[in-house]
């Protein structure tokens, strides 16, 4: 079977999912079954088979597992909100039509992505930018102590969801130039392999940028997030484990310098170490997460099933579209669902890698690396912080989170991936790529 | 650079190894732990969506049901009994706020229909929410009308047990309260005089009298240091360990048998036989019938009491601390309940087999289906049915022509014991007892009645209550 056929007959079972979940959340809410479902599954499936044939006109030789695995996500997600409330479902099944129009103008406009070499300084400046916007007054607005949302009029944003995308394309395009001279041009000082600081400079103005960002947007989780990537991409393009190593402790000292002088972030640490300390107000957000986990136990209460609301009205489990939707999916689907979901993270990450392994190129390489390394870091960040490996952030769950920028700038990402894996898997590979020469 | 991204592939895979470790943790291991968390309101407020399943008595009065509050989504299930007062002891109560108690709580699984995990995943697959199984208890409703009506308001309590299965037929315990009114009036009933929440049925501190007897004549009988007809000393008053003890009344008897020492309830001749006996032999048999231990009933065990010997709050079982003369007649420092008594005349009853106490007459599922019902258990053999058969006889002869003729009923012959614990001699307050069984040729039910602090006899004030309970189990 070709690549693209085996695309088509994978986004079956995410059609299947939307189909038998909507059922279930139907069966459960008004004990009946709705031919509905059916027309939403079919529906979800008809949209997915037209970004199918745009994918197989434009970029035949594209992995063919990673759209049907982000779909997957997709119908996840769309399943959970409209169990949580059919208004949200809808909104969100808007933008992701919306996502995938956007991936596939990404796909027929950008026929090649090496342009985007050339405007790497132009793209890191509006990286650095779209996280500064929510502290400009006026549209910025600061939601749990954290800035991480603009309002423009009616709609609502979140830039950084862009900005990483800004970030890993700068970064790739910066370290396949000067990756040579950062390996050549080290020293080694008391046992230790320095880079050489002319051409650290950029490197150290990511660190800088990072830390900024506890401070101006003063959310952990993004700038994890960001360092993370930054750090992978460092890596994959020195081989030095020691630049990650001092990549790391610097990271760490400026993250244990803020969060001891920065309020909200050190409450955040707080909550972490001892939810339990104060389960009715500050920690009452990861206490729930967990209660709710354990309420789903190994097979969950099934779709519908869990509890939400309190009987005076309110919810039990606050954010349960957003951040906590990890913690909902184990409570209705149990240790298994949830263990479903991160594997298919997993996978994603599996696909991405792959891709970034037989990538012609250094940028491609790097790009495809930082790419995925930001899409699993992302999700480790919010699942890790649900189930309190790392402390909880405000950072949406990729693909299954309610959240118009998360799923748009998503599908961005993954547009990105499929052009690098086609080029990568072109039979004439061979042949240096025509915008480069 | 493919090797390092496969090693960051690695690091990835690490990453999102630990958070499905985690979720594991909070999910599986930690569940229960969390579950019970105070901050935790998941379980109460689950358990308010649960419609419980229906308590029934044996002859279908119904005692508890669940009842609907507020709408669509938002419905919760409040649990009313519409027999108030009747059942309140032995039933409880569960309402969110206040918790559980009685059957209400011991058997809570069964009500609200909790199965294992993997039963509960078929139960989603049929598209299913949880509901409770019913119930039926094994009460009696019309004996407990008539138990309630015997105790005509004062303190005290009525049990009767099937011998032969360990049902539980009647269980009153006087002041009672409604569970109706837990859910708004707890604080008040919790400090009212009297203490009505407290069941005297299961948890009270009585001091038995003569119906210990009952147990010392088993341990004289089954051990085969004495025959029915053994000769023994009912003199009065007799130095039992260094204490003189007196029989009622200061009625010296003489040498008669031990069938008279118990017919006339004659407590020197007992005290003897104990001190014959020896404190070990009479401990063993009393640890035979159930003493210094909570009962075997399905009930939780907090609100159970262990009969037996206690010093500052606690039970001993050391022979030498113990003046076992007088522990042979109910005396020194024993404390009973009336389940462990209506056990005592039970056990005897059955041939000398204890069977469990239980409540737990049928469980039918929400299809109608019968789950579980009364299985009869034999807890232990306690004595010999020979022995058994001896001391039938001996109880027998006590409500033909002894203490207990109040207990006679027209055409069934009656064995039983009655017992006057002297509270406070100056002020004529005493704890008035009777146990005991019918028919004697093939016991039917067994009984314990017991009142507090009334000038009367046993065989007076409490042998009249068991009459009518046991009249009307036989019906």
């Amino acid at each position: 079977m070709s690549a693209r056929n085996r695309e088509l007959v994978a986004l079956l079972p995410a059609a299947l999912l939307v189909t038998a979940g909507f059922t279930a959340v139907f069966l459960v809410q008004s004990n009946q079954i709705d031919d509905l479902s059916l027309t939403y599954g079919g529906f979800f499936l008809g949209v997915c088979v037209l970004a199918h044939l745009v994918i197989r006109v434009r970029l035949p030789h594209a992995d063919p597992y990673l759209f049907p695995l982000v779909a997957l996500l997709a119908a996840f997600g769309l399943v959970m909100l409209f169990r949580i409330d059919d208004e949200l479902a809808l909104r969100q099944a808007t933008v992701f039509l919306l996502g995938l129009g956007v991936f596939a103008a990404t796909i027929i406009f950008l026929r090649d992505y090496h342009v985007l070499e050339r405007y790497r300084y132009l793209i890191a400046s509006i990286g650095i930018g779209l996280l500064l916007l929510p502290r400009v007054p006026g549209i910025g607005e600061q939601v749990n102590g954290a800035f991480l949302a603009i309002n423009v009029g009616p709609l609502s944003f979140q830039p950084a969801e862009f900005a990483k995308l800004c970030l890993v394309i700068f970064l790739a395009s910066y370290l396949r130039e000067h990756r040579e001279v950062l390996i050549v041009g080290a020293r080694r000082i008391a046992g230790l392999t320095l880079p050489p600081l002319k051409h650290f400079g950029p490197v150290l103005v990511v660190w800088g940028a990072s830390m900024l960002m506890l401070v101006f947007i003063r959310d952990l989780g993004s700038s994890l997030m960001f360092f993370g990537a930054f750090l992978a991409l460092l890596y994959v393009a020195t081989n030095r484990a020691s630049f990650v190593v001092i990549g790391l402790v610097m990271f760490l000292a400026g993250a244990w310098f803020f969060s001891a002088t920065v309020p909200h972030v050190s409450d955040r640490v707080d909550i972490w170490l001892d939810p339990f300390a104060d389960p009715d107000g500050n920690g009452y957000q990861i206490a729930q997460s967990i209660f709710a986990q354990a309420d789903g136990g190994l097979f969950g209460r099934g779709f519908g099933e869990a509890l939400l609301e309190l009987p005076g009205g309110g919810a039990i489990l606050p954010a349960a579209q957003t951040d906590l939707i990890y913690a909902l999916i184990v409570d209705e689907l149990g240790l298994f669902g949830g263990t479903g979901v991160v594997l298919i993270y997993l996978l994603i990450a599996a696909r991405g890698f792959k891709t970034a392994v037989m990538a012609p190129d250094g940028f491609s390489k790097l790009l495809a690396a930082g790419l995925t390394a930001v899409f699993a870091l992302q999700a480790f960040v919010i699942i890790g912080g649900v189930v309190r490996v790392i402390p909880l952030t405000g950072v949406t769950l990729p693909f299954i989170s309610f959240g118009g920028s998360s799923i748009v700038a998503n599908m961005v990402l993954l547009a990105l991936l499929l052009l690098i894996s086609d080029r990568a898997r072109r039979p004439d590979r061979g042949r240096p790529a025509q915008a480069v020469t | 650079m493919n090797a390092p991204i496969g090693r960051v592939f690695a690091l990835v895979v690490l990453l999102l190894a630990t958070v499905i470790a985690f979720t594991t943790y909070w999910s599986v291991f930690a569940a229960g732990d969390l579950r019970d968390n105070v901050a935790n309101r998941r379980p109460l407020l689950e358990a308010q969506r649960v419609q419980r399943g229906e308590i029934r008595t044996v002859d279908g009065d119904l005692i508890a049901v669940s009842e609907p509050e507020g709408t669509g989504g938002r419905e919760i299930f409040v649990r009313s009994y519409p027999e108030g007062e009747l059942f309140g002891h032995p039933v409880g109560y569960d309402f969110v706020d206040r918790g559980r108690a009685g059957i209400e709580r011991s058997e809570n699984d069964v009500l609200v229909g909790r199965n294992n995990e993997f039963a509960t995943i078929f139960e989603q697959l049929e598209g299913r929410t949880q509901e409770g199984s019913d119930l039926t208890v094994t009460l009696d409703g019309a004996a407990q009308r008539l138990a309630t009506q015997g105790l005509a308001g004062r303190a005290g309590s009525v049990v009767a047990i099937e011998p032969a299965t360990g049902a539980v037929r009647a269980m009153v315990s006087l002041p009672g309260y409604d569970p109706n009114q837990v859910r708004d009036q707890f604080g008040e009933l919790n400090d009212a005089r009297g203490s009505p929440l407290f069941n005297r049925a299961t948890q009270s501190s009585y001091a038995p009298g003569s119906t210990m007897k009952i147990v010392t004549a088993a341990a004289a009988l089954d051990s085969g240091e004495f025959e029915p007809d053994s000769i023994v000393n009912g003199n009065s008053p007799k130095e039992i360990s260094g204490v003189e003890l007196n029989n009622f009344g200061d009625a010296s008897f003489g040498d008669i048998t031990l069938t008279t020492a118990l017919t006339r309830s004659v407590n020197t001749a007992w005290a003897e036989v104990a001190v014959d006996l020896g404190a070990d032999t009479l401990l063993e048999y009393m640890d035979r019938f159930g003493f210094n231990a909570k009962p075997p009933l399905d009930y939780p065990a907090d609100q159970m009491l262990a009969s037996g010997i206690y010093e500052k709050g606690r039970l001993i079982t050391d022979g030498d601390k113990i003046d076992i003369g007088r522990v042979a007649i109910g005396q020194e420092r024993l404390a009973v309940t009336p389940l462990q008594m209506a056990m005592v005349a039970a056990t005897v009853a059955n041939g000398g087999e204890l069977a469990q106490p239980t409540f737990l007459q049928e469980i039918t599922d929400v299809d109608g289906r019968v789950t579980d019902q009364l299985e009869p258990q034999i807890e232990r053999r306690v004595i010999s049915a020979e022995s058994a058969a001896e001391l039938t006889t001996m109880m027998a002869n006590v409500v033909r022509e002894g203490t207990g003729t109040a207990a006679a009923l027209a055409g069934v012959e009656v064995a039983g014991k009655t017992g006057t614990a002297e509270v406070n001699v100056e002020q004529n307050i005493n704890q008035p007892w009777f146990i005991g069984f019918a028919p004697v040729q093939n016991p039917q039910i067994a009984v314990a009645v017991t009142i507090e602090r009334s000038a009367g006899t046993g065989g007076a004030i409490a042998a009249p209550i068991a009459r009518d309970v046991m009249a009307e189990l036989l019906r």
